[in-house]
């Protein structure tokens, strides 16, 4: 399948970008790398009428430290966030989850913003940056805005980035001496997560749980967090990682047992964060 | 010295990996030239009545030339209870079925216009379940007074059960699979000046595609050429033509112009036939000693909504193949295939046979449970032995050799059997999350099922090369290289100077072509006999040449020369032959008519690990012995092997064509349809048996499909071979993550 | 929009619809037809190619978003009768069969061998997830690999 027809526009910064979001308004659509929104577009479930091209905006390209969190340029692509030296030593969930994402192919293309941005609660790095209490930087006409991850995405397919801003940075705080896990439950390695767990573990704060496909927007498993804090165990901890959840419910994975993955993924990736070796597959 | 049974790298490969092969959507014949596209408006719902076509903004739309629907066809439509309009007209009866055709002047602007066309559809119910469909509440057709289209074998006889120490009986799926070769459905088409129609087909078969589409359109088979150029694959799929190329060669008559289509990947996978598709009622009956006496497959194949091979014809292969490979007494089985509102399905890869399989390899996998014994112990205790053959089984099949104990014991012995169970038992012992799960299956199939013949030709050119054409038009296996290493071994001709053709059918006009494993048997015999043709030819030839008798001269293969016996100084080569016979005087068009099934067979043994928190199985080895005669070329023959190999484990435990209670696709894209990956497989454990077969010149019996009918067993008797301490008797296929678990679940509530 | 690209080392410039889309472009506008469509959801990567080195499946990508960068497909990879040792071992080892995957495959296993000169058979599979064959089972694709990247392949 094409997409349907449309026109093409391409940014070399984010301020021209924004002026071609403002000339389009709702009609435009920003186009990263484009892994996923092309393959909406072929299937025809989306047809801008314009998209505007921003994966070449080389100011958003970056991986850098400042003070106490890790920038990441939001066109900065999957690839080169899993092979980056500072993102792997000093935020490793994150780096490590890009290197999960699709296949090769797509992680050469695909970039942590437009990833972020789309709000697919089956993609894997939201449920990532959910768990290390990044900050998302959007930039709209009227300046920079800082949004917590906790309040970014706001159910399926919708974040609170409005229509006329662009998210053009993750600030991923260090965390170089914190243990983490992933754990990512797919049929086959290349397919979205049926259920993931991203763990950040240890100190300074109580291990942060984020959960993937666990409802209609990437979460937080709060119970989780709240019974390692009173105590319990990783393993007793995890009983409770499908509480206040709503997961989809299909023919190959239904709610049930996508809840019981969850709390089984979650034992395991509690366990690798904490530096054991977790049984399975 | 012959090269038979040496690999050889395949003549093939070079364009493959350079500039690509020339499938049909890759074609820029002048012919072509100022072609339409086309696309088909397919139905959304499952099942309807048509009751408005409005395709006039469609007709608007930019560069569209025609918006043709079956009102506009003036083609004789098929008949019989059941027939396939060749596009819907007045009811649709599967999500994908052709309802309009949509011609463009350029490729992208087919979407546009398709998504224009407006089709009124009034609902009728949906027929999904195989036991609804048997029920007839809602009939497919009207004026039928039932939804079963056809029947084989005999209904079920309970007494054959009689007497029996041990009974098991067990309801099990084979489920609905997408063939999905990577080349989609493509053609294209031109009608010539003089009036004949050529069309550029991925089929594999052109010459029953000729018929059936000439037959269609009411052209005389000469009328019309039909051309296979490379094919991407086929796996059962590509056989012959569906109605769809009909359509297209009607529309290009039509609007006067080449027309080209090439369906998208979503669409194949609803609108190409699907394969398998049975719900099987297996029952073994036998005593505690581990003798098997009764063995009864009562099937129901899922038709889907018009009657294609998957009806009328396979179930009998699964009816013919129930025996496997055990001496049973009492063999009963009987399939009725019935009508729904699916896509209707056909070969894949095995076509009955892996149905009939996976049937008894189950059946003893439960038996053995149920008295306690290994199953690799029950299996051997009950094999035919090898001095039993030819051996005439309860079914009606006459299997012609094998060594199934041998096969069987190989593959033991090559897995460390013992070892592997010792490692089972270590780790059910220790509590180990991960457990380890040991599947078996011993299998024999048919090959060259059919028993129809084929053609071969050949000519010796002036210059001592060799052109030869073969009826058998590969999509993948490598004929051209494996034929001329057939004729390079008998001729004693330098296989470099050797082309072998196929595919066009003004080149071949009367031939079967690729399917049922049938072409190296066949095609390959048809070859020899050409061969064998030309020789003798030659020997007269060469006789006169030298002046000796003809009794006296040999054909020296080693250096493809002929001479009087013993003396190659005065050797006359081919090339010199040739020139003095003069033009096409050394050539020989065959058809090779003494055709017979052969019965290849082995054993397969998978290893899986199945994480009992998730449910995850992950296939750690599969060891094989596919025993199918003697190998003309170990590299091909491999290459059809670990392809069989992937395919059985991707049934096991991935793949499956689903639909809602509605009748919509759930698995219609391949980003849902779990085709199988690199990373889900492990390297296969090949081991080498050749036993052959008396019934054709070469000895060979069939390779193509033989491994996917194995493994898929193997792979799923592991699965509940893992879990088998847990209570678990059987999972259904594709053994994915949920179903285990839930299996497990229901086994942990048991207990 | 017209759309400058550089293909196997030969600069193109073409007139083409905003929508269009890479693999079509090359298929269509510029004529390089080894490069195949398998699916319409990029799942099978037949239409890999490289996009300034890294490997990408073209029917994700606009022509306009390659505007400017240098794409190499099969067709660019033997250096004139010379195979690429990826070709050559994809040959020897019969890494292919009906030949359809076999240019997008090729493709993705040059980048991996340029991202990790010597895989693991393991990393063989995992770094060619992106694509898929119906024929071969993988297992010679694998060996084909393993020995274009100069390793021994174990029978």
């Amino acid at each position: 399948m094409i997409p349907a027809t449309l026109s093409y526009r391409r940014a070399s910064s984010v301020d021209e970008a924004l002026g071609m979001l403002a000339e389009h308004g709702e009609d435009a659509k920003l186009l990263a790398g484009g892994h996923s929104l092309l393959p909406l577009m072929k299937l025809r479930l989306a047809a801008p009428e314009v998209v505007v091209d921003i994966g070449r905006i080389e100011e958003l390209r970056y991986v850098r430290t400042e003070g106490d969190v890790v920038a990441i340029g939001a066109m900065t692509r999957h690839h080169d966030l899993h092979t980056d030296g500072v993102a792997g030593r000093e935020v490793p969930l994150v780096a490590h989850v890009a290197g999960e994402v699709g296949d090769p192919q797509v992680r050469h293309r695909g970039t942590i913003g437009g990833s972020l941005a789309h709000g697919d609660p089956a993609a894997d790095l939201p449920a990532a940056v959910l768990a290390c209490d990044a900050t998302l930087v959007a930039r709209g006409p009227d300046g920079a805005r800082e949004i917590p991850a906790a309040e970014f995405f706001a159910g399926l397919f919708t974040t609170a980035l409005g229509p006329d801003e662009i998210l053009t940075e993750i600030r991923v705080p260090r965390a170089a001496d914190r243990g983490w896990g992933f754990e990512k439950f797919t049929r086959r390695r290349f397919d979205w997560s049926i259920v993931g767990v991203a763990v950040l573990g240890g100190s300074p704060t109580q291990p942060a749980v984020g959960l993937v496909n666990m409802g209609e927007a990437p979460i937080r498993a709060t119970a989780v967090e709240r019974a390692l804090a009173a105590g319990a165990t990783p393993a007793e901890a995890a009983e409770h990682a499908a509480e206040g959840t709503s997961p989809p419910d299909e023919p190959h994975a239904s709610a049930g047992y996508r809840r019981h993955l969850a709390t089984v993924l979650t034992a395991r990736a509690l366990e690798r964060a904490a530096g054991g070796s977790p049984a399975g597959l | 010295m012959s090269m038979m049974g040496t690999r050889v790298v395949r003549t093939e490969d070079h364009k493959l990996i350079t500039v690509g092969g020339s499938y049909v959507d890759d074609l820029r014949e002048p012919d072509l030239d100022g072609a339409v596209h086309a696309m088909f408006v397919r139905s959304p719902v499952a099942h309807a009545r048509v009751t408005a076509i409005d395709s006039r903004e469609a007709a608007r739309a930019p560069g569209v030339v025609a918006v043709l629907t079956a009102a506009d066809l003036d083609l004789d439509p098929p008949g019989g209870d059941h027939a396939e309009p060749w596009l819907a007209g007045d009811a649709v009866r599967y999500v994908g079925q052709p309802v309009a055709l949509v011609l463009t002047e350029r490729r992208y602007q087919l979407a546009d216009a398709a998504e224009l066309v407006d089709v009124d559809y009034d609902p009728l119910p949906a027929v999904i379940d195989l036991d609804d469909a048997l029920a007839g509440t809602t009939l497919l057709f009207p004026g039928t007074d039932s939804n079963v289209a056809k029947t084989h074998g005999k209904p079920f006889d309970e007494s054959a059960f009689d007497g029996c120490e041990v009974v098991v009986t067990r309801r099990i799926v084979n489920q609905r699979v997408a063939p999905a070769p990577l080349e989609v459905r493509g053609a294209a088409c031109a009608w010539g000046a003089d009036g004949r129609l050529t069309m550029w087909l991925s089929t594999q078969n052109p010459q029953l595609a000729r018929d059936a589409i000439a037959g269609g359109l009411g052209l005389d088979p000469t009328a019309m050429r039909l051309i296979a150029p490379d094919v991407g694959g086929g796996f059962g799929a590509k056989i012959g033509a569906d109605p769809d190329p009909v359509v297209l060669g009607w529309a290009a008559r039509h609007v006067g112009r080449p027309v080209r289509w090439s369906e998208t990947r979503s669409e194949n996978l609803t609108a190409m036939t699907h394969g398998r598709g049975q719900q099987q009622t297996i029952t073994i009956g036998g005593s505690r000693d581990g003798t098997v006496r009764a063995f009864g497959l009562d099937v129901v194949q899922d038709g889907g909504a018009y009657p294609r091979l998957g009806t009328t014809l396979l179930p009998g292969m699964t009816t013919l193949m129930a025996t496997g490979t055990y001496r049973i007494p009492r063999v009963e089985a009987y399939s009725r295939s019935v009508l729904t509102t699916t896509t209707p399905t056909a070969a894949y890869r095995g076509a009955g046979r892996p149905e009939a399989t996976a049937a008894i390899e189950r059946a003893m996998d439960l038996f053995a449970t149920e008295i306690g014994m290994d199953p690799a112990e029950v299996r051997r205790r009950n094999l035919i032995g090898p001095d039993e053959f030819p051996y005439q089984t309860p079914t009606g099949a006459t299997y012609d050799t094998g060594e199934y104990a041998a096969a069987l014991d190989r593959v033991l012995a090559a897995a460390d059997y013992d070892g592997l169970r010792a490692e089972q038992t270590r780790r059910r012992a220790a509590g180990d999350p991960v457990v380890l799960g040991l599947g078996l299956a011993s299998y024999v199939e048919i090959t060259a099922g059919d028993a129809g013949g084929e053609s071969g030709r050949m000519t010796v050119e002036p210059d001592g090369s060799v052109t030869a054409w073969t009826g058998s038009s590969p999509h993948g296996q490598g004929h051209a290289t494996s034929f001329a290493m057939v004729l390079a071994d008998q001729l004693g001709i330098p296989m470099e100077r050797i082309t072998v053709r196929h595919g066009d059918t003004d080149e071949v006009a009367k031939a079967v072509g690729t399917f049922g494993s049938r072409s190296l048997q066949l095609g390959g015999s048809a070859m020899r006999q050409a061969g064998d043709e030309v020789i003798e030819k030659a020997r007269q030839l060469a006789a006169e040449a030298v002046e000796a008798s003809v009794d006296d001269i040999e054909l020296n293969t080693d250096d493809g020369a002929w001479q009087v016996r013993g003396a190659p100084s005065g050797a006359i080569s081919w090339a010199q032959l040739a020139a003095r016979a003069g033009d096409g005087a050394l050539s020989a068009d065959v058809w090779y008519s003494d055709a017979k099934p052969t019965f290849p067979f082995g054993a397969h043994l998978a290893v899986v690990e199945v994480d009992t928190g998730t449910g995850k199985v992950v296939l750690r080895r599969l060891i094989a012995v596919d025993d199918a005669g003697p190998v003309v070329n170990p590299l091909a023959f491999e290459g059809q092997r670990h392809g069989g190999l992937a395919q059985g484990a991707a049934q096991a435990l991935l793949e499956e064509m689903t639909y809602d209670a509605d009748g919509n696709p759930t698995t219609g894209t391949l980003a849902d349809y779990e085709f199988i990956s690199a990373t889900e497989l492990p390297d296969f454990e090949l081991l080498d048996m050749a036993t052959p077969t008396t019934l054709n010149p070469l000895g060979v019996k069939g390779i193509g499909e033989a491994a996917t009918i194995g493994s898929t067993p193997a792979v799923q008797n592991a699965v509940v071979d893992a879990l088998s301490h847990l209570g678990v008797r059987h999972v259904d296929m594709p053994a994915g993550p949920q179903r285990v678990w839930q299996a497990i679940s229901d086994a942990n509530r048991r207990v | 929009m017209r759309v400058t690209i550089e293909v196997n080392g030969r600069r193109t410039e073409e007139e083409v619809e905003d929508r269009t889309l890479l693999v079509h472009h090359l298929r269509d506008t510029l004529g390089l037809t080894a490069t195949n469509i398998g699916c319409d959801t990029t799942s099978c990567g037949a239409c890999t190619v490289l996009v300034d080195g890294e490997s990408v499946k073209s029917c994700t990508v606009l022509a306009a978003q390659a505007d400017g960068a240098a794409v190499t497909t099969v067709e660019g990879l033997a250096e004139g009768e010379t195979l690429h040792p990826v070709q050559q071992a994809f040959q020897d080892h019969h890494g292919l069969q009906c030949g359809f995957c076999t240019p997008g495959m090729i493709m993705a296993a040059v980048s991996l061998l340029e991202a990790n000169p010597r895989p693991t058979r393991e990393d063989v599979r995992t770094g060619l997830e992106g694509n898929l064959c119906r024929c071969t089972g993988y297992h010679n694709i694998v060996d084909a690999v393993v020995a274009a990247s100069g390793q021994e392949v174990p029978r």
